[in-house]
């Protein structure tokens, strides 16, 4: 990075610092904060999207349908989501490679699991293994964003369901007596209505999404957690930056990262409040 | 195998009885029921210590930062606000290095009868290091949730208490106190049964399995990697974990019960499961 780190046992203090902190590997980390942060955008979609199917089911006139809203969101609040974070990459996982097995190398007879193996065929493994780098790393994270979806997802139904619930029934009974129909009541009327209800409940899940984050070390993806194990341990005279455990230090800076995280996400939210609630009858 | 077997080898394996070695090939369904099972006594044990030492010092806090002087206050505010803000699992990675990093000494405790030296060695070890960090996250969630409900606590009742000639610590036993717990426990109940859940990550978060003595997930995950096959040992883990879930919203709604069982129906404080995220 500079010119003085070339020789870095020559240099002490600050300037020794300043090296250190600017070799490849921590710029290494300071590339997984983006990780972190794409993951927190790339699963707000899904997470949306999977929280209103879920509270829709859970409203369906049609029963069945409504027990699968119910059982899904009763199943994931019940379970640790942790538990979810180890399964469902594993079991995504090996469902895709059960289905490209089954179509790619139908000839191939007998169950995958062999004993205490698990077997696909060459052609069916996913992604296959001689492709390059990136595609392995972004499989993994296309897999940790779809599991974050489903645990987040029914927590996100859960709110919006008790948001849908909490429009006051006048609103949608006067919606009715002016002629608008259900499909209209609820796009103009409850819809719009339940934003600042869901509002508290969404920002809280908002912050615990935020503090699952690090959770992506379990999913093997190279996230800060990995990268403060790995530059913290002890390094030895061999290194160019010989230091003694430093993990500490490094987790403290993590938890100092995720501190003014979940302190500038309260703030904004803090706005967003007092913007969404003019001009309605919450109570303060 | 036989189911009596796997029970005699594996039922007690997380404390320490039974076989030594985890089962390798060969692994039955009996097996992974009962090895995980013992596992979830770690789970519990966390889960029950934490809860309790966690609700008197919440308790503390949450008088602190209402009624506290400022050099009460202060701490406790950046106590709640530093447990809250930061992901559990950076807590514990945290937490085991600093105690790691710990000069080992003997503390010795006088307990009257006898003297007990505690080593801070212990702190390495999950049942007392990652108890602590448990409990210090928890009493900070917890702390959050008893100041707001002091913070509701009707005005008329205090006003009531001071005319009867309550005062100190008899108006905070007889009313105070109940009051917060009242309003605080549809909440709190929430904050257990998500404590509880956390109990999962202890040992995938620096903390090392000594003799691979670990929790249910800590076997789950084990199972999953040497059968290479999820779908059992995770679903049963999940069964573990919504049990004793239910076992802890019984138990919460029976003390909502006794806490409201003077309100008049229409203003008891409901206890629904499930109804409120606090975390």
């Amino acid at each position: 990075m500079f010119d003085f780190c070339a020789d870095p046992k020559a240099i002490e203090g600050l300037q020794w610092l300043s090296c250190y902190l600017t070799t490849p590997k921590h710029a290494a980390m300071y590339y997984s904060i983006l990780t972190v942060l794409g993951l927190l955008i790339a699963a707000v979609p899904p997470i949306l999207i999977l929280g209103f199917a879920g509270a829709l089911a859970r409203r369906s006139g049609f029963a069945p349908i409504r027990w699968i809203g119910l059982g899904y969101t009763s199943i994931v609040r019940g379970v640790p989501d942790i538990v979810f974070f180890l399964f469902f990459p594993i079991a995504l996982d090996q469902a895709v490679e059960v289905i490209r097995h089954k179509i790619k190398c139908p000839d191939v007879v007998g169950s995958v699991y062999q004993g205490n193996d698990f077997v696909v065929c060459q052609a069916a493994k996913m992604p296959l293994g001689p492709s390059p780098q990136w595609v392995h790393e972004a499989w993994g994270f296309a897999l940790a964003v779809i599991t974050f979806a489903i645990v987040f997802g029914a927590f996100t139904a859960n709110t919006l369901h008790g948001a849908l619930a909490a429009v006051p029934r006048g609103q949608l009974e006067t919606a009715r007596a002016f002629g608008m129909t259900d499909r209209q009541t609820f796009w103009r009327v409850h819809l719009p209505q339940m934003w600042v209800y869901a509002l508290p409940g969404l920002s809280n899940l908002w912050m615990i999404l935020i503090k699952a984050t690090p959770l992506l070390f379990l999913l093997g993806i190279k996230d800060i957690v990995y990268w403060a194990k790995e530059l913290g341990g002890m390094k030895t005279q061999a290194y160019s930056y010989p230091h003694p455990d430093w993990r500490v230090w490094y987790f403290a800076a993590l938890l100092v990262f995720y501190l003014l995280l979940t302190w500038i996400s309260q703030r904004v939210f803090d706005k967003v409040f007092a913007r969404a609630s003019r001009g309605m009858a919450v109570a303060k | 195998m036989s189911c009596a077997e796997s029970f005699a080898a594996y039922a007690f394996r997380a404390i320490g009885y039974g076989e030594r070695l985890l089962p390798k090939s060969d692994i039955s369904l009996c097996d992974q029921i009962f090895l995980i099972g013992s596992g979830m006594m770690w789970n519990v044990y966390f889960a029950v210590v934490a809860i309790l030492f966690g609700f008197v010092f919440a308790t503390a806090l949450a008088f602190a930062r209402v009624s506290g002087p400022v050099y009460l206050r202060w701490p406790a505010e950046v106590f709640v606000f530093v447990f809250r803000g930061s992901p559990l699992f950076i807590q514990f990675f945290f937490a085991y290095e600093l105690f790691v990093q710990l000069p080992r000494v003997g503390v010795e405790i006088p307990l009257g009868f006898a003297t007990l030296t505690a080593s801070t060695s212990w702190l390495t070890k999950a049942w007392l290091g990652a108890t602590l960090v448990l409990f210090l996250n928890t009493s900070a969630y917890s702390a959050e949730i008893f100041t707001g409900a002091l913070k509701s606590i009707p005005r008329g009742d205090i006003e009531a208490a001071d005319a009867f000639g309550l005062s100190g610590f008899k108006k905070f036993r007889r009313i105070v106190f109940p009051t917060m717990l009242r309003l605080a426990w549809p909440s709190y109940s929430n904050e257990a049964i998500f404590l509880f859940h956390s109990t999962a990550l202890v040992f995938f978060s620096g903390f090392p399995a000594w003799r691979r003595e670990a929790d249910g997930l800590y076997y789950a995950s084990y199972f999953a990697e040497a059968t290479f096959n999820p779908f059992v040992p995770y679903p049963i883990i999940a069964a573990y974990f919504v049990f004793f879930t239910l076992l802890i919203v019984g138990f919460f709604g029976l003390v909502s019960k006794r806490l409201n069982r003077h309100v008049a129906e229409p203003q008891k404080v409901k206890f629904r499961l499930g109804s409120m995220l606090t975390r």
